[in-house]
């Protein structure tokens, strides 16, 4: 179709300046790209009319003549250093190039090499992240291996010389029964928009436990693609926070398979909207194998015009007995304006299984702000602390002070919250 | 004076619930208010509160020489007022003790006094768990999520135990209570009767005024106060119930 070519005639034409470029015969990921490439040609870029992309347009996205990063990019270096976590190890990609040679905790490896192939569920942006990631950071976590230290990944994107498209990627290798806590902030810098186009492996072995959070706090003229995909083997821990504060466009793509008894996920989520940000989350939980939980609690804060999209899916395989599924999904609209599309999508087929799941929108508890100002509480401050109680059911759960308190910060910083302790 | 209503007209949800209330009510007196369901009991005591959803359309309500009618909700408190709910709002994410802090800290900014950190709110407020014979872990619970009925209003006593108001208003503490939780509740209640503090007991039964011995008795009905007597007026009440104040008044009108 002519109007599917034209559009992704940027991306082309970069995919042909590519091929022409010496080094791209030596690259290792040559065939995985060429392959990437004919899967993107051939499927084209969703549209309204497609299922999973019903509520949110990406022709900003792909119209928008994004390019994908020339390497390296020059970026404000203290405002990348801003975006630290206190204590933690910091790695810092700009444009998904990796900075630097960081020093890394005992039992923490980064190396370069082949990385697995996405899923067949992957967005065709997961393929067009194959094309054009420069090479991909793989995190090794040592078997056995018990990090202590926060690792940090700091994800900033630029448009230095026009319209440019970031392409990270991430894979993250925890060993067998190694625990680990990854952070991952996805930021950009500068005046002109940014479109980072994510994606993030995880593969999390027997018996090992990964905390992983993504914290997504963009510009509000940013866009931001990410999938995350990732599979728990036997009896490991995937436990999984999506936090969001903004961009026009946020969508996550987050899909856990749970592959060997035992393996367990949380999938938990906070985003938080204001202006005229859309905030597109789509989850799937597979349960591949039998006696696996999950858990999935995501809370939506939308003010402004905000208007976001939940779709939270649950496979249970044939063989997966015995599955334990709780999803809940609550937003709290703060203006008439904000608008959710909500949906939870189970597809069953064993039969000896629990899955639970509840969506809840609404406004703040007016029997509760009631209460509050009875006792002599104003109405600023009573807003403000049942604010942070909704929120607080996500954040809470953050193991890392250090996260927790950016959490905390970041969504008093969009919601123009009083700060508290 | 401490409060004293004239002529109080309340709407609810487009029904006129108060169609004339004067009540006067001195610092240390106990009023109970009495009267059938409908009468307008609740709505006394809501509209006192600054409840939104009781619009005002007649009358005056002055409070300490104020226009207690001007004052938004969390301003009435303040000023002393506390309403103990009669279905108290369970708050998920907020504890008992974060809560009731910010409250008191808010009644305190307002009183020019200075703030408690979060060390001496808790020691006051152990102390009152103390005094009214509460678990002080409830404390750490989120506001009345989980409580049973009778640890709710049980929390409400204790809230008004810390934030000392001078009107306290019970609407309906009573309901929901069995015999054992009564008793633990009017002990509360009692310990907080004072010289400097006026008491609004709002019930439908007598058997609350067993414990909280009042020391004026008003009657209800359709929206007015119909008789006020003494406590004997209480026991009366329930000797005949309310169908004889009810056929008094057919009677009188006649």
């Amino acid at each position: 179709m002519a109007t599917v070519a034209e559009r992704q005639s940027t991306f082309t034409a970069a995919f042909d300046a590519l091929r022409r470029d010496a080094a791209f015969a030596a690259d290792p990921a040559r065939n995985a790209r060429e392959a990437a490439f004919a899967r993107v040609t051939d499927r084209g870029f969703p549209s309204t009319r497609d299922e999973e992309w019903r509520f949110t347009s990406v022709a900003p996205i792909v119209q928008g003549g994004f390019a994908p990063a020339a390497r390296p990019a020059a970026i404000d270096r203290a405002a990348a250093d801003g975006l630290a976590i206190p204590g933690a190890t910091q790695l810092l990609l700009v444009n998904g190039q990796l900075q630097g040679t960081p020093a890394l905790p005992a039992g923490v490896s980064l190396r370069h090499g082949d990385i697995p192939a996405v899923p067949s569920v992957a967005t065709v942006f997961a393929d067009l992240n194959t094309v054009f990631h420069p090479h991909a950071v793989i995190l090794e976590i040592a078997p056995r291996a018990v990090v202590d230290a926060v690792l940090h990944i700091i994800h900033v994107a630029v448009s230095a010389d026009g319209p440019t498209m970031a392409s990270p990627r991430l894979v993250i290798n925890a060993g067998e029964q190694s625990q680990a806590t990854v952070i991952e902030t996805y930021a950009d810098l500068g005046t002109r928009p940014a479109f980072t186009n994510a994606v993030t492996q995880v593969n999390v072995g027997g018996g090992a436990i990964l905390h992983h959070v993504k914290i997504e706090r963009g510009q509000a003229s940013a866009f931001h693609l990410a999938s995350t995909f990732a599979h728990v083997e036997r009896a490991g821990t995937f436990d999984s926070r999506a936090l969001t504060f903004g961009g026009r466009i946020v969508r996550n793509d987050i899909v856990a398979t749970l592959d060997g008894e035992g393996a367990t996920c949380t999938l938990d989520g906070l985003y938080v909207g204001t202006g005229e940000t859309l905030i597109d989350t789509h989850t799937t939980i597979d349960h591949a194998k039998a006696h696996c939980p999950s858990h999935e609690v995501y809370k939506g804060i939308l003010g402004g015009r905000a208007r976001a999209v939940f779709n939270g899916k649950i496979i249970v395989r044939q063989d997966a007995q015995k599955t334990d599924a709780k999803q809940t999904n609550k937003a709290l609209l703060l203006t008439d304006d904000a608008q959710i599309n909500t949906k939870p999508q189970l597809e069953i087929f064993a039969d000896d299984v629990k899955c639970t799941h509840g969506a809840a929108i609404g406004q703040l508890d007016e029997d509760a702000m009631f209460y509050m100002r009875a006792r002599g509480i104003d109405v600023d401050a009573a807003r403000n602390m049942l604010i942070h109680a909704f929120a607080g059911q996500v954040l809470d759960g953050i193991q890392s002070d250090a996260v927790r308190d950016l959490a905390v910060r970041l969504m008093e910083e969009k919601l123009n919250l009083a700060h508290q302790v | 004076m401490l409060l004293e209503i004239k002529d109080l007209r309340v709407r609810a949800e487009d029904k006129e619930i108060l169609k004339g209330l004067t009540l006067s009510v001195n610092a240390g007196e106990v009023h109970a208010i009495m009267g059938p369901n409908g009468s307008g009991k609740s709505t006394l005591a809501r509209a006192l509160s600054g409840h939104p959803g009781y619009e005002v359309t007649g009358g005056s309500v002055t409070y300490k020489g104020q226009d207690l009618l001007a004052m938004d909700p969390e301003v009435r408190a303040a000023e002393g007022v506390f309403m103990a709910f009669q279905y108290p709002v369970e708050i998920a994410g907020i504890n008992n003790s974060y809560f009731l802090r910010a409250a008191l800290n808010a009644i305190r900014k307002h009183r020019g006094e200075e703030e408690l950190d979060a060390m001496e709110f808790v020691q006051l407020a152990q102390a009152k768990a103390r005094q009214l014979e509460m678990d002080p872990a409830m404390l750490k619970r989120s506001v009345n999520e989980g409580f049973s009925g009778g640890e709710k209003k049980r929390n409400e006593i204790f809230q008004m135990a810390v934030l000392e108001p001078q009107l306290a208003i019970l609407d309906e503490t009573d309901s929901g209570l069995d015999i054992d939780a009564l008793r633990i509740v009017s002990a509360g209640v009692n310990s907080l009767r004072s010289k400097d503090r006026a008491m609004l007991v709002v019930t439908h039964y007598q058997r609350l005024l067993n414990y909280i011995v009042p020391d004026f008795v008003h009657v209800l009905t359709d929206g007015r106060i119909v008789r006020s007597g003494g406590k004997e007026l209480a026991l009366e009440l329930e000797e005949k119930g309310y169908g004889w104040i009810e056929s008094g008044l057919a009677g009188a009108r006649a």
